[in-house]
């Protein structure tokens, strides 16, 4: 726990009214030894403490559940036990199974009801109260963001769980914070070439989009890279996220001259308007001589299961997928399905490779510090961890890697083998400029090492 | 009688003001004793302390307070962005902005009565929510939520550290600071914000009780005891109600300001229905029309929220370790499906239970529990010394 | 003008849902006078039944395929059905018309489980005020979901039509329009006229049985019934078994358009509470005309054309409030509202 005054606000403040004595604390606790150590929440010499908040009630409440089995998996091997999952192909050795620096890594969860509030307060119980050093997880870019912030100010770090809105390393974007996942942008620019090979160039597409940012961003990058290709946009149309049938969005498209639907929705919401879609028999019309086809930018096999065979041949993009056959792949799913008896999802992937991430960091680094931990993650280049050769970009602390780009299986042999791998889009399609209009605006500022 | 409501209500201020002042060591053993979760029982005691003037007094069952609570956080934050982060100037926007935003709900909505009125709040609230995460997306940053950036203005505020963010602050005192004290064992936290929030909430109650014991107060009472009669003896109620609906937006309006002055972001979903029907839930929880109550149930309900869901089967497990190692499993198999991310289900149980155990809710538990004692020791005094007596509902 | 006919279906379906949930909640609600918020999850559970009988018809046995393997690179186990391997291929067509079948489990379900609601809790409520009614209904909702969330999980639960309902039938050629002009899904055609036959039998039971009779009787006046020496209370608990039946089957039905997860009776909460309201309290008949009414106007206002002619405003994220609104400012207890019910 902060063990004297947050002396940040006390620093930057020092302009104001000459008040600093007022706020200078008179006495310390001596409780942990590494109080004085000049960051928030320093850990003792025994364990550190780490902030697993996750989604386990409301939509995601099961994305959530698969991105705590993740992590509880990424303890069990940080601290040495169980088949050490990806610790072994993992590119940087410097995690020994040891915990982190010699300290146990032990852990505290929360529930962050995808609301940014309720996250953020579930952040602070873990940061004020369990002394957590680092927080990660989250389901949603309203909650990453939310999150990100208030671990920027905190002064602790923020390692991202799933979240694809072009805004948290955007915008948003914090020093302090951390994506993995990848985002709108680079599911647009893996998609289109795909599926320009299957649809040809000239392709009228129709958008249905979710009214909110993570709406906003993906329809901008599917939109701009299919233009590009030369697909021409008939019509957006934004939908209210509270929709459970999206039957009133759907009969506009049959009498517009469309034939290609992109549906930016994600969970539930893509699981109702996939359904609705395929009810109304889009998927047999024949427009301008060709076959209607359908488009979902993001997909979750999680949620994608509760479109059951509506997905059957549908494109979309993830981040990762359990079938893919490099090593560290591999490994992580033989050790994850030998625990649970299920394969993990892209949600428990990312989780557990950040957690991974951030430990290694810490370890190269030396320190808890989150400056030191920012400096270690920053241009950070490591493989083995399931999507290729990674970098951590330094200018907006985004991932760089390898997008997959799938397909509805149309013969699932489990209830798991719901999507198929078309192809992987080599990270260097998908890299962009730092600058790039869709990620405009916002800036990362200083890493904050907090008290 | 006059003498004895006086004294009674001496002893619910005092007990409120040790209450708040001691809360960091009281709150300490339950696990609750960290600022947010203290400026939580503080901000959402303000909140259903308002919500009760309206809905304890009159009878009107608003289901859209949380509309109020959210625009009072939005003109916080857009306050702390443009002109300071001094929280003052923030939460006399905050009342003033949700003040005004109520007066005008309130003069449509108070049009019609009962579960009428009920669906008028309801409606303009979700319209508030629905448009704050969508279309007024440039103002509100929708999904995302308002937060500050750096290249806020700040207009009346000194250049900060280049590249941080600054924190809400009052006069050099910063809402985040916080002294530790270790106390028998314990590590008690007193944090400015908390006890920003917590002198405020001594003095809104106070507000509150004034209202409770004033002629206004009395009218209240009659509207929800006959609105017909009134009307029939030549007494426009409108300007009454109108008034108690406006009283409670700004106390709600006071809340979110709050809420964003300990911790600068506001999101839309404060404003969503779930959110007023808390609101509702925390005041019926504790007893409505009761003075004490609405805390006691913002409290319980928090305390859930951030409590319970914390509690995952490492937590669970550490408490039974010491029985045998297949009861200790069995336990936390019984104990399991209630705590983590079964939270929810203990709180609808919680809430079954004060509903059919305790009919006037939680404060009905204290009264017994102080009668008991009282009967037990004999003495008169302590029979009465618990609540201000209050109309039954 | 296909455009505009394919909205009003689609309003007509959006509504015949709504419709339905509010029927029952207004016999709760606008008759029996209670602040029901059970009454969503009431909705989920009729949707969970259609969901126990189809885990019930696939209840299965394991073998394993030595040919295959699983993600692990063990070897495949597959399952079967236990029906189909009793009765073969009417086995495989019980699982495929699962959701028909569904009503019929459905209803003992219902009836049983709105009996035990009303006689178990409800019944000591008719007289505490309407808060303490809000709270216990509150918490009973929350935990039925979470019940549900602890043995179904949260993600949604597909629940596909039979094969022969899938796929769309043209609307426009039965009209005398051109073909392909007004496609619409068989299944919402089918849900739209299920929910007429439901709402019509309803009020034909109420209006020409000596039960509904009653029942009508207790509502506009319950102490003068009881004074005849009639056991209103029966024939009330007898009401609210109605009650959850017409909202269970109304979300039986509802699960090939919507698949089901555990809280979507909360989702649909706020939304019937509206509609029962708009419709004014106490009158079934109105409670039918506001579900079919917002149904309509929500489906109008998804339509882009309407948006522009609002200057590209989205209408759709507020038009349920905003037609509430208005009806309650221009009629004081809604559509056909009785004076004096929960005006108070």
């Amino acid at each position: 726990m902060s063990d004297q005054t947050t002396r940040r606000g006390v620093l930057k403040g020092g302009a104001a009214l000459g008040a600093t004595a007022l706020a200078t604390p008179t006495f310390f606790s001596g409780a942990h030894a590494g109080g004085h150590s000049g960051f928030t929440n320093a850990p003792g010499p025994e364990s550190v403490t780490l902030g697993f908040n996750v989604p386990q009630s409301g939509p995601y409440a099961d994305e959530g559940a698969d991105e705590l089995r993740a992590y509880e998996l990424a303890v069990e091997h940080l601290n040495g036990g169980g088949d050490g999952g990806m610790l072994p192909t993992f590119s940087s050795q410097a995690l020994d199974g040891t915990g982190i620096l010699g300290r146990k890594v032990e852990y505290v969860t929360g529930d962050t009801q995808t609301k940014s509030d309720a996250a953020r307060a579930s952040a602070r119980a873990m940061i004020e109260k369990d002394g957590a050093i680092m927080i990660t997880g989250g389901s949603s870019s309203g909650v990453a963001v939310a999150v990100q912030a208030l671990c920027q100010d905190a002064g602790v770090i923020f390692m991202a769980g799933l979240t694809h809105s072009n805004d948290t390393t955007g915008k948003d974007k914090r020093a302090n914070g951390f994506r993995h996942f990848f985002n709108s942008y680079m599911s647009g620019a893996a998609l289109a070439p795909v599926l320009e090979a299957n649809y040809g160039k000239d392709r009228n597409a129709y958008h249905l989009t979710a009214d909110y940012n993570w709406g906003y961003t993906t329809e901008e990058a599917v939109r701009t890279s299919t233009e590009a290709m030369g697909w021409n946009t008939v019509n957006t149309v934004l939908t209210p996220l509270a929709e459970t049938d999206f039957s009133a969005y759907i009969a506009p498209v049959l009498n517009s001259d469309a034939d290609v639907l992109v549906l930016n929705h994600y969970g539930g919401n893509m699981v109702n308007s996939l359904t609705n879609a395929v009810q109304f028999g889009l998927r047999d019309r024949i427009v301008n001589g060709k076959n209607f086809e359908i488009v979902v930018p993001l997909y979750s096999r999680l949620m994608a299961k509760g479109a059951g065979a509506n997905v059957k041949g549908i494109f979309g993009s993830t981040n990762w997928h359990w079938s893919l056959q490099d090593e560290g792949s591999k490994a992580f799913v033989r050790s994850f399905g030998t625990k649970y008896g299920f394969p993990p999802s892209q949600a428990a992937h990312t989780c557990y490779v950040q957690t991974l991430l951030y430990a290694d960091a810490v370890q190269r680094a030396g320190s808890f510090n989150p400056c030191a931990v920012v400096e270690a993650l920053e241009g950070f280049e490591f493989d083995g961890l399931g999507n290729g050769p990674t970098l951590y970009r330094a200018e907006d602390h985004q991932c760089f890697k390898d997008v997959l780009v799938v397909k509805g299986k149309e013969n699932p042999t489990s209830e798991f083998d719901l999507l198929e791998i078309v192809e992987i889009t080599p990270v260097s399609q998908v890299t962009y400029a730092p600058d790039h209009p869709q990620f405009a605006g916002g800036a990362l500022g200083t890493c904050n090492p907090g008290a | 009688m006059l003498n004895n409501i006086r004294n009674n209500d001496t002893v619910l201020m005092s007990l409120i003001v040790v209450m708040v002042l001691a809360a960091p060591l009281l709150l300490a053993p339950l696990g609750a004793g960290y600022p947010d979760l203290m400026q939580r029982f503080a901000i959402f005691g303000i909140f259903a302390v308002g919500f009760n003037i309206l809905f304890g007094l009159t009878g009107y069952l608003s289901f859209g307070h949380a509309a109020f609570l959210g625009v009072g956080s939005y003109s916080a934050v857009w306050m702390f962005k443009l002109l300071s982060m001094n929280i003052i100037p923030a939460i006399i926007l905050a009342v003033i902005i949700s003040g005004l935003f109520a007066l005008i709900i309130g003069y449509v909505s108070l049009r019609r009565s009962g579960i009428y009125f009920s669906i008028l709040t309801l409606a303009f609230a979700q319209m508030s929510f629905n448009l704050a995460y969508s279309v007024l997306t440039p103002i509100t940053a929708g999904e995302t939520g308002l937060q500050l950036a750096l290249d806020d203005p700040r207009i009346l505020d000194a250049p900060y550290e280049a590249g941080q963010l600054p924190t809400p602050g009052l006069f050099g005192l910063y809402m985040n600071d916080t002294w530790t004290v270790n106390f028998i064992g314990m590590e008690l936290q007193f944090n400015v914000g908390y006890y920003v929030c917590g002198l405020l909430l001594i003095a809104l109650f106070y507000v509150a009780l004034r209202i409770f014991r004033s002629p206004f107060g009395m009218m209240l009472r009659a509207i929800k005891t006959n609105q017909t009669r009134l009307n029939y003896t030549g007494v426009n109620t409108r300007p009454y109600t109108l008034a108690a609906f406006v009283i409670s937006g700004m106390y709600a309006g006071l809340a979110g300001g709050l809420m964003a002055s300990m911790d600068p972001l506001a999101g839309a979903e404060r404003m969503q229905w779930t959110a007023s029907g808390e609101v509702v839930l925390m005041v019926i929880l504790g007893g409505a029309g009761t003075l004490l109550g609405p805390v006691l149930g913002a409290g319980v309900i928090k305390y859930f929220e951030n409590i319970f869901s914390r509690m995952n089967d490492q937590v669970v497990e550490s408490w039974f370790l010491w029985m045998p190692e297949g009861l200790t499993e069995f336990m936390v198999a019984i104990v399991h499906p209630f705590v983590g991310k079964g939270w929810h289900l203990s709180l609808g149980l919680i809430f079954m239970a004060v509903v059919i155990f305790l009919p006037g809710g939680l404060i009905e538990g204290a009264n017994r529990i102080i009668g008991w004692i009282g009967r037990r020791f004999g003495s008169k005094k302590t029979d009465k010394s618990g609540e201000a007596p209050a109309p039954a509902e | 003008m296909e455009a505009v006919l394919l909205q009003f279906m689609n309003g007509l379906d959006k509504g015949s849902a709504y419709a339905l949930i509010a029927l029952g909640l207004t016999l709760i609600f606008g008759t029996l006078g209670v602040v029901n918020f059970a009454h969503g999850a009431l909705f989920m559970i009729g949707a969970f039944c259609a969901i126990v009988l189809n885990r019930i018809f696939s209840f299965s046995f394991e073998t394993i395929d030595p040919t295959r393997t699983d993600f692990l690179g063990n070897p495949m186990k597959v399952s079967t059905p236990y029906v189909e391997k009793w009765f073969g291929t009417f086995g495989t067509s019980l699982i495929e018309y699962s959701v028909l079948w569904s009503i019929i489990f459905a209803i003992p379900v219902m009836i049983a489980v709105g009996i035990a609601m009303e006689r178990g809790l409800i019944k000591y409520f008719y007289k505490r005020p309407h808060a303490d009614q809000i709270l216990v209904t509150f918490g009973l909702a929350i935990v039925l979901q979470e019940i549900i969330k602890q043995i179904f999980g949260a993600n949604p639960i597909p629940n596909p039509a039979p094969s022969s309902f899938v796929g769309s039938v043209d609307v426009g050629v039965w009209l005398g329009m051109a073909e392909f002009t007004v496609v619409y899904p068989m299944w919402r055609l089918v849900y739209f006229v299920f929910a007429l036959i439901v709402v019509g039998g309803v009020f034909a039971f109420l209006r020409y049985t000596t039960f509904g009779m009653v029942v009508r009787a207790g509502m506009a006046d319950r102490e003068t019934v009881g004074l005849l020496g009639i056991d209103i209370d029966k024939r009330f608990t007898a009401m609210f078994g109605l009650a959850a039946v017409i909202t269970g089957v109304a979300g039986v039905m509802y699960t090939p358009i919507l698949s089901p997860n555990y809280h979507m009776g909360m989702d649909f909460l706020v939304l019937c509470f509206v509609v029962v309201v708009v419709g004014g309290m106490g009158s079934l008949a109105g409670a039918v005309a506001a579900g079919f009414l917002l149904g309509i106007m929500q489906s109008f206002a998804a339509m882009s054309e309407v948006k522009d002619f609002l200057l590209g405003f989205s209408i759709d994220q507020v038009i349920i409030y905003l037609v509430a609104v208005v009806i309650l400012l221009t009629r004081p207890r809604g559509l056909m509202g009785r004076k004096g019910m929960m005006e108070e």
